[in-house]
């Protein structure tokens, strides 16, 4: 492949990226061994995106995601089991609720900089963990929230049955789809031009007059919403919400996803959450100290990929 | 009409492509044709699902679940099968997490095509199983403690639990403790839905003793230093100390509670005290302490079928011996291919009747399921660590009492929800 | 509240204050390492577990606590100067994340390799013959070994703070701490400085590990909580400041031994509140200098 073609190959992806990475996510159950699976890597896919707003494009890491997640996916469930919210509008109520923890952390956390960023989105979010933990009549705890049952639901009057693995499947991408069509314009818009600004130097950006601070708050509150979504749509898949989704170590997770796949490209999150959950389920099978190969993995693409796998790959094409 | 063209340039997509993907996604989803259907083989391999922790703090646990299942697979198959059809078991790991079992169960029953499920260990997880199965209406036996899922919020028609619950448990040791030690008693709990249930059964079986509650300590899960509780504790003065909490909590709170010396003047009881816990944590740490179980080893000096077990166990796996978990793995898979013989037939809501008709003694004494809730009705273990005159490096307990099979020990089906 | 006497809460703030010895202990090497790398050390807790585990294996092999407690650091001390040379060297000048990524995954690598050495379960391991019992301190009994720990840590800081203010060495560190260009300047080895440093604080890490085996289960996991409450402790006091290091983990140790006492279910989440409300008033900590940061 000369230089041209190839550059001109990628081109043309950055400028339809939504659309080829749809199209790619229409046929992506006939290449996943069983669909579960395949709407998990969606749902983390799209937690990742999310994530990556605020860590690949604003140069922020946050270590509190996991409090997005969590509450999207309890915002969903509990409005759906306790108020008999239809699952529409319980989806809607996840986001809300994810939000509004966003704007709070968000708020509070912007002031700090750096390493400091990282311990304080900690903090907040274990506070946020403990939180729903304690309100065990809402959440159930310990044992999670069960009970999010959605057999049939009515889509413009059809009704669709939510059980089979496909339909749910393809339900779910409509969601992920608008998110990251959405995504995709926010990125191509000025908004998303003056997050790279800041990331690249923020005191210039500054000194051109944004007012940074509110550009970083917005940014939490959006990446918040997104992962607020994934959260959503997880409660509806596996029918409850264990409150390990809270949990630090699920902010882990997503920085790990980010990392592995590519934190300064587009689609890349979405590889890394497939290749984190594919690592996971193969290596399970083949060995139980799975988590010795994963944290290897991950301490080598730290030292010699940390463009990640789909940065590579994209690097590489351009390179040939 | 500029901002559309602006738009598209600038690498998005214009909502008429939206709209098109959007109807053709709903298009494919409403006409897949049901290359998915639940109905389950009615012939061939009889496929039973069996996510536990293989990785994680229960592992040990969980692989000893593993071998004395594939020891009740091994049995049926030997002894022919179901009308020439053998069984198979799909082992998973759920990694102790409910989010990891769903997606498990998920697999095992969408892409496997398994015909029942059993397993599981710790609460949440086996309620996040039982929520799935429950669904998509396949068997599910769990072989771990939970008080939750025999309520009716979580049950299902579908829902076995083979396991006891922590009122048995606590129950049981409660009533040799108080009626022993003393009646004036303090609770260290842990703060979650378990260490409550431990809580109140202790209690029940207290009120009718008399037994006076001098605190109940609640400690976060998870904790590792109990230190901040224990001069508390031992100013209160208590005859008893029941321990609620499991695993590793229970190892480091005994271990802390005996080096603060509260062992000198108090009993230290706990309702479940697990053979890997025990082994990990040492002699000293856990001398003398009481606790309950659903099955020790020991119990073939008195129990033909359990040394019928412990010597099938011991044959497979090199002289070793199965540990409490490690037997309801047994029970629990052969309570279902029992069932499935009994019913003369796969088909899901026959053997459903025939498991609640089933009366069995499998490895520790007669057993049946309760009709209300499905729950196990079996005798329960007191034991007492011990330090000096073992046998081998096996014997880490004695046996001080065992409750008999006895539906009073159960919480009661309207307390559970049930209606009668 | 019944029983609720001056000798208890005493009691309760010895308790709390031996609680905090291990903070500070875990807390003083996070700091050092942040202080003078500006490397946030995500496996640091799996380094003190790999120090228990280390120790308790010692142990059944010399039956002797005392040269334990000076092998431990050696053996830990030099698994960070390996990890530091071939694994976090080459990560400098680039992203200030990434080593902190690195040792997010290295954590994984310990914990999972502990477990394929000793398997899942934990090792037994009871408080070392003479530093059993307890004492009566005036106010209640008290473990003896609690006692002892307390005062090894005391000891500990003291020769640390000695090593850092009274020796040349210690005075490489502190200029090192304050402008590293400044060493560079002065003809000084940089990169064996920060290899020494990492050492040291994973050293004391492991050290922290063997110290407190007697006081809870060794578990590959025993490293996981631990981890979220060092940091608590290091942002609380100042990343890079001893005796912020000290001080917050004593007070934090107090927190949660009183927390404990009046409302024990707010007793782990009242330290991360402790630690968001420091970082939204004071963002360097209590004793941190601020500017010290990405």
């Amino acid at each position: 492949m000369t230089m041209s073609n190839a550059a001109s190959l990628i081109a043309f992806g950055k400028r339809h990226r939504a659309a080829l990475a749809i199209g790619f996510l229409l046929i992506f159950p006939w290449l996943m061994p069983y669909e579960a699976l395949a709407v998990n890597i969606l749902v983390l896919g799209l937690y990742a995106v999310g994530f990556n707003l605020l860590f690949g494009y604003t140069g922020l890491l946050s270590f509190g995601h996991a409090a997005f997640l969590g509450s999207g996916a309890y915002g969903c469930g509990i409005a759906l089991v306790h108020f008999g919210v239809p699952w529409f509008g319980a989806i809607l109520v996840g986001v809300l609720l994810s939000v509004f923890f966003a704007a709070i952390m968000g708020f509070l956390a912007i002031r700090t900089r750096g390493i400091y960023f990282a311990m304080v989105t900690l903090a907040l979010s274990q506070c946020v963990y403990y939180l729903f933990y304690q309100a065990v009549n809402l959440t159930g705890g310990e044992n999670g929230l069960r009970g999010i049952n959605l057999s049939e639901i009515g889509i413009l009057g059809f009704s669709v049955n939510f059980l089979n693995p496909t339909t749910k499947y393809y339900v779910i991408l409509a969601f992920v789809a608008f998110a990251l069509w959405l995504f995709s314009r926010l990125l191509a818009s000025p908004f998303g031009a003056v997050l790279e600004a800041i990331r690249e130097n923020e005191s210039r950006a500054r000194a051109c007059g944004y007012d940074v601070a509110r550009v970083k708050f917005i940014a939490f509150v959006i990446s918040g919403a997104f992962c607020g979504l994934a959260g959503a749509l997880k409660a509806l898949h596996l029918s409850i919400v264990p409150i390990e989704t809270l949990h630090y170590l699920t902010s882990g997770q997503v920085v790990m996803m980010a990392l592995l796949g590519g934190m300064n490209t587009f689609f890349g999150p979405f590889v890394g959450a497939a290749a984190f959950l594919l690592l996971e389920d193969v290596l399970t099978t083949m060995t139980s100290h799975w988590q010795l190969v994963l944290g290897a993995i991950f301490v080598v693409f730290v030292l010699f990929f940390p463009k990640g796998i789909w940065g590579s790959v994209l690097a590489w094409m351009v390179r040939k | 009409m500029t901002s559309t063209r602006i738009s598209k340039r600038r690498g998005g997509i214009s909502r008429r492509e939206v709209l098109a993907a959007g109807a053709g996604g709903i298009a494919l989803a409403g006409f897949t044709p049901s290359l998915f259907s639940i109905a389950k083989a009615q012939t061939g391999v009889i496929k039973i699902g069996f996510p536990v922790p293989l990785t994680g703090p229960f592992g040990a646990e969980a692989n000893d679940q593993v071998k004395a299942a594939e020891i009740a697979i091994k049995e049926f198959n030997e002894a022919g099968g179901f009308q020439g059809r053998l069984a198979e078991l799909l082992v998973r790991d759920d990694k102790l997490n409910p989010g990891e079992a769903a997606t498990r169960t998920l697999e095992l029953i969408e892409k496997d095509k398994v015909n029942y499920v059993v397993g599981s260990l710790s609460a949440a997880v086996q309620l996040s199983i039982n929520n799935v199965t429950k669904e998509r209406g396949v068997i599910f036996n769990s072989i771990s403690q939970s008080d939750a899922i025999n309520e009716v919020k979580d049950w299902s028609k579908f829902t076995f639990h083979e396991a006891l619950n922590p009122h048995m448990t606590a129950g049981a040791v409660g009533r040799y403790a108080f009626s022993k030690f003393g009646k004036k008693v303090a609770y260290l709990t842990a703060d979650y839905a378990y260490g409550h249930e431990m809580v109140r059964g202790f209690e029940s079986a207290g009120k009718p003793l008399g037994v006076q509650t001098l605190a109940d300590i609640r400690h976060p899960i998870g904790a590792s230093d109990y230190s901040a509780f224990l001069p508390r504790i031992q100013s209160l003065r208590p005859d008893v100390l029941c321990i609620c909490n499991f695993g590793r909590d229970q190892v480091n709170a005994v271990k802390q509670a005996t080096e603060f010396g509260l062992k000198e003047k108090i009993k230290i009881v706990a309702p479940v005290l697990l053979y890997t816990a025990r082994v990990a944590g040492g002699p000293e740490i856990f001398e003398g302490v009481v606790g309950g179980t659903s099955y020790y080893w020991r119990l073939e000096d008195t129990v033909p079928t359990a040394k019928a077990f412990n010597d099938k166990f011991r044959a497979a796996h090199g002289g070793a011996v199965p540990s409490d978990y490690g037997a309801l793995g047994y029970a629990g898979v052969r309570s279902v291919l029992t069932a499935v013989k009994n019913a003369g037939t796969t088909d899901t809501d026959k053997v459903v009747a025939a498991m609640r008709a089933l009366k069995y003694d499998f490895y520790k004494g007669p057993q049946y399921y309760r009709d209300c809730d499905h729950q196990s009705v079996q005798s329960v273990l007191v034991i007492e660590s011990k330090s000096k005159d073992m046998k081998d490096k096996n014997d880490v307990f004695s046996i001080v009492g065992i409750e008999n099979p006895d539906e009073k020990n159960l919480r009661s089906c309207a307390d559970l929800g049930h209606k009668a | 509240m019944s029983g609720l006497t001056l000798e208890l809460l005493l009691l309760q703030v010895v308790t709390g204050v031996a609680l905090g010895s291990v903070f500070v202990l875990l807390a003083i090497g996070l700091s050092l390492i942040f202080g003078m790398l500006t490397i946030v050390n995500f496996a640091h807790g799996a380094f003190y577990m790999v120090g228990a585990y280390m120790g308790v294996f010692l142990y059944g092999l010399t039956g002797n606590f005392w040269i334990c407690l000076i092998l431990v650091p050696l053996g830990v001390g030099s698994i960070g100067l390996v990890v530091e040379r071939f694994l976090i060297r080459p990560l400098y000048g680039r992203n200030i994340d990434d080593p902190l990524l690195l040792t997010f995954g290295l954590g994984y690598v310990f914990i999972e390799t502990i477990r394929i050495l000793f398997g899942l379960n934990g090792i037994p391991f009871s408080t070392p013959a003479g530093l059993r019992g307890a004492v009566d301190i005036g106010v209640g009994y008290f473990p003896l070994y609690r006692l002892f720990l307390i005062g090894a840590t005391a000891v500990l800081v003291l020769g640390l703070w000695l090593f850092i203010e009274k020796t040349k060495f210690g005075l490489i560190i502190r200029a090192g701490a304050r402008d590293p260009e400044i060493l560079k300047v002065l003809g000084i080895d940089v990169s064996k400085i920060w290899l020494l440093v990492f050492g040291i604080g994973t050293g004391i890490a492991g050290l922290s590990g063997i110290l407190a085996a007697p006081l809870q289960a060794v578990t590959p996991e025993m490293g996981i909580p631990v981890l979220a409450e060092a940091f608590v402790v290091t942002v609380v006091g100042g990343m890079g400041s001893l005796i912020g290091a000290v001080t917050a983990g004593l007070m934090v140790g107090i927190v949660v031994a009183m927390t404990s006492l009046f409302m024990p279910e707010m007793a782990k989440v009242s330290i991360f509140l402790l630690m968001a409300l420091v970082l939204l008033v004071r963002p360097q900590g209590l004793f941190g200098r601020a500017g010290l940061m990405g």
